[in-house]
C-alpha cells in the first residue's frame, strides 16, 4: 500500500447508510487498485458508530468515525469543518461524495474551503492511459457530456445516485476503523429548527415509472396512470407543468429542476420531451412513450413510442395486462 | 419596521435551452443558435429579494459575470425593480470554472461593502453545477441553506428558511447568510413595458478584473484560477434506442407482451 487515498465520504440517512456510499466505495475500490491507492471512508453523525463496518465490507480498507450528538443534526458548517480538517490531516489524492441534495449543498463548501476543483453530479469516473483522473458529467441540461480533469488536489467530484454499481458486500473483508472525538464543533450560524415533512414517493429508487405531461387534461386523470403504475408496481411521476398546476406533489416531478430517475421502466403519458424533462429520465433501461403528436421529440429518445390518444391507449393497455392477469392467476408477481 | 436590508442577487445569462443547437460531431455548443435570457432560476432569487425588499425596505443589488451582452439580462433585473446592477466583464474573468467564478463574485461582494441577504438560484441551465452559491458563501465565511422553497420569516438578524433535500428541513440563519432557491419558491413577476423602457436607459456598472484586484490576486481568476479542465465534450446521442414506432390496433398488445416480459414475468 502506498499511504495515499481516496477518500469517500458515507451519507447518513438518520442513523442508516444512504446506499450511495456504497456505490462510491464500489468505484473507489476500482480505481484505488488502478493507481495503487487505499479506500478510506468518514461517516459522521450520532448513533452511527456500528456502521462502520459495513463500510469496510463493501470496500473501505480504513473508517474515520466521528459519532457525536452534536452531529446529529445536518448542519453543513459543523459537518464541512470537521471533513476540511481530517482532509488537511490525511491528504487523500481524490475525495469523493454523493450528488444528493444535501452532498450537493456540502461538497461545493469543502472545495472553497481547500481551494480545490470540484466536478458536479458526475455519472461517470474513468481513469486514462497516463494516470489520470477523468470525470464525466452532464451540462447544458444533460445535453453535453463534459469530460473534466482536475489541476489540483484532492481532486473533488459529486456523483450522481444509481449510476455507479452496488458492489458485492463482503463480510469477511477486513479494515481498520478510527474512531474521533472532535474537541469542538463549530456551527455557527446555522440552527436546524427539525424536519418539516417527508417525501412522499421516492422516484430515484423506483424500478417502474408511469410518467404523465400536459397531455393529460384534468387533475383526477392521474389515477388512470396510478392504475397502470400500481399493476407494474412502480409508481406515478409526472412533468414540471403539473406541479405548477399543484396537481401533484413536486416529489413526483421528473427532470432537470425535479428527480433524476433512472428505473428500469419509464412510460411516458402525453410528455412531448422538453430538454428539461429529458434532462430527468435519459438515463432510463426502457423508454415507451405515448403522444398524439408523432413529431413529439420525447419519440427520438423512446425505444417504443406509440402514436395514439393516452385516454384510448393506456385503458386498454390495462384491460391487456388485467386479462393476461386474471388468466394466469397467481403466476405473475409484481416486480 | 426600519429594517433597510441590504440584498444581492446573483445572476447569469445563459442560452434559452429549448433553442440552443449542439454540434455533434466537434461537441461544440453553439450559443449564437438561440437568443440569450436570463436563467430560468434566478428569477426566482431576484423575485425573492423583491418581496422582502417590499415588505421590510431596503435595497436590491445585481451582480452578473460574463460578456457585454449579459447587460440585457441585469436591464431586465432593474425593469422588475432591482436598484443597481453590476456587469463584471473582462477578458481575464472568462472560462472560469465554479471556483473562479466564486473567487470573482464574492470579491465583487467584498467591494461592494456591508450585506445581509445574498440569494442565487439553485443551478444553471447550462453549467448544471449549482456549486457557485455554497462556494461563494464560503469564501465570505458566512452560513448558507439550498434548495430553499420557502422562506418563513425574516428580521434584521435572522432568516428561517425550508430546505428541500427530498425530504424538507427548517433551518434558521443568522444574517449575513447566502440562500439558492428552488422554482417553487415564489412566481417571477414580468416587468411592465414602462419599466423596460425606463430600464433600457439605465446605467450598468461594468467592473472588471482591475476593480477586484484589492480583494484577490488576478492568478485566481477566469481560466488561469480555475482547478478544473474540460478536456473534451460529447453530444450524446439516441442512437442506442431502439426507436420503434406503432399504431393502431397492434399498439396495445405489443406494449403488454413487453410489460410482461419486462415487469410482470420477471
Amino acid at each position: 500500500m502506498s499511504g495515499k487515498g481516496i477518500l469517500v465520504y458515507a451519507e447518513t440517512v438518520g442513523s442508516d447508510i444512504h446506499p450511495i456510499s456504497f456505490e462510491l466505495l464500489g468505484k473507489a475500490r476500482e480505481i484505488a487498485d488502478k493507481l495503487n491507492l487505499e479506500v478510506w471512508s468518514v461517516i459522521l453523525g450520532y448513533g452511527i458508530g456500528d456502521k462502520a463496518s459495513e463500510l469496510i465490507y463493501h470496500g473501505a480498507d480504513k473508517v474515520y468515525v466521528y459519532d457525536d450528538e452534536r452531529l446529529s443534526d445536518l448542519n453543513v458548517i459543523a459537518y464541512k469543518n470537521v471533513l476540511v480538517d481530517l482532509v488537511r490531516e490525511t491528504k487523500p489524492e481524490i475525495f469523493l461524495i454523493g450528488a444528493t441534495p444535501w452532498g450537493r449543498s456540502l461538497a461545493p463548501r469543502i472545495a472553497a474551503a481547500l481551494d480545490t476543483g470540484l466536478t458536479a453530479d458526475c455519472i461517470d469516473l474513468q481513469v486514462s492511459e497516463d494516470g489520470k483522473l477523468i470525470q464525466i458529467r452532464p451540462a447544458f441540461t444533460g445535453n453535453i457530456l463534459a469530460y473534466i480533469e482536475t489541476v489540483s488536489k484532492p481532486i473533488m467530484t459529486t456523483i450522481r445516485y444509481k449510476v455507479m454499481k452496488m458492489p458485492k458486500r463482503d463480510p469477511s473483508r477486513k479494515g481498520e476503523i478510527i474512531v474521533r472525538k472532535p474537541e469542538k464543533i463549530d456551527a455557527d450560524g446555522i440552527r436546524f429548527l427539525g424536519k418539516v415533512s417527508e417525501r412522499r414517493v421516492n422516484l430515484a429508487d423506483a424500478e417502474v415509472i408511469v410518467a404523465g405531461g400536459r397531455g393529460l387534461k384534468k387533475k383526477e386523470d392521474l389515477k388512470l396512470l396510478e392504475e397502470l403504475a400500481n399493476l407494474l408496481g412502480g409508481v406515478v411521476g409526472v412533468s414540471r407543468p403539473l406541479v405548477e398546476e399543484g396537481w401533484i406533489s413536486k416529489d413526483h416531478q421528473v427532470g432537470f429542476s425535479g428527480n433524476t430517475v433512472k428505473p428500469r421502466l419509464y412510460i411516458a403519458c402525453g410528455i412531448s420531451g422538453s430538454p428539461q424533462h429529458l434532462a430527468g429520465m435519459r438515463d432510463s433501461n426502457i423508454i415507451i412513450a405515448v403522444n398524439t403528436d408523432p413529431s413529439a421529440p420525447i419519440f427520438r429518445h423512446a425505444d417504443y413510442g406509440v402514436v395514439a390518444d393516452l385516454y384510448e391507449f393506456i385503458p386498454r393497455l390495462i384491460r391487456f395486462l388485467k386479462e393476461v392477469k386474471g388468466r394466469e392467476g397467481g403466476g405473475i408477481e409484481r416486480a | 419596521m426600519a429594517q433597510q436590508l441590504r440584498i444581492i442577487v446573483l445572476i447569469k445569462q445563459v442560452p434559452d435551452i429549448e433553442k440552443v443547437r449542439f454540434d455533434v460531431e466537434t461537441g461544440r455548443v453553439d450559443r449564437s443558435s438561440a437568443p440569450a435570457e436570463t436563467n430560468p432560476f434566478d428569477l426566482n432569487a431576484l423575485e425573492a429579494g423583491l418581496q422582502i425588499k417590499e415588505r421590510f425596505g431596503g435595497s436590491v443589488t445585481v451582480i452578473s459575470m460574463g460578456p457585454r451582452q449579459a447587460e440585457s439580462s441585469l436591464k431586465d433585473a432593474l425593469a422588475r425593480g432591482a436598484d443597481r446592477a453590476i456587469l463584471l466583464t473582462d477578458p481575464r474573468l472568462a472560462g472560469a470554472d465554479t471556483i473562479a467564478t466564486a473567487k470573482a463574485l464574492a470579491s465583487a461582494i467584498r467591494k461592494l461593502g456591508e450585506f445581509d441577504l445574498i440569494l442565487c438560484g439553485e443551478k444553471t441551465v447550462d453549467g448544471d453545477t449549482g456549486q457557485v452559491g455554497p462556494e461563494v458563501a464560503e469564501l465570505l465565511g458566512i452560513p448558507h441553506a439550498a434548495y430553499v422553497c420557502e422562506i418563513r420569516d425574516v428580521s434584521r438578524d435572522k432568516i428561517t428558511v425550508v430546505s428541500d433535500m427530498g425530504d424538507k428541513y427548517l433551518y434558521e440563519l443568522e444574517l449575513p447568510a447566502l440562500l439558492t432557491v428552488t422554482r417553487e419558491l415564489n412566481s417571477p413577476r414580468l416587468p411592465t413595458l414602462k419599466d423596460l423602457l425606463r430600464a433600457k436607459r439605465a446605467k450598468i456598472e461594468a467592473w472588471t478584473a482591475e476593480d477586484l484586484l484589492d480583494y484577490i490576486s488576478i492568478d485566481q481568476l477566469g481560466f488561469q484560477g480555475s482547478r478544473t479542465r474540460v478536456v473534451k465534450v460529447v453530444i450524446p446521442t439516441t442512437e442506442h434506442r431502439k426507436g420503434i414506432i406503432l399504431k393502431g390496433e397492434d399498439a396495445v398488445e405489443e406494449i403488454g407482451e413487453l410489460l410482461l416480459k419486462e415487469v410482470l414475468r420477471r
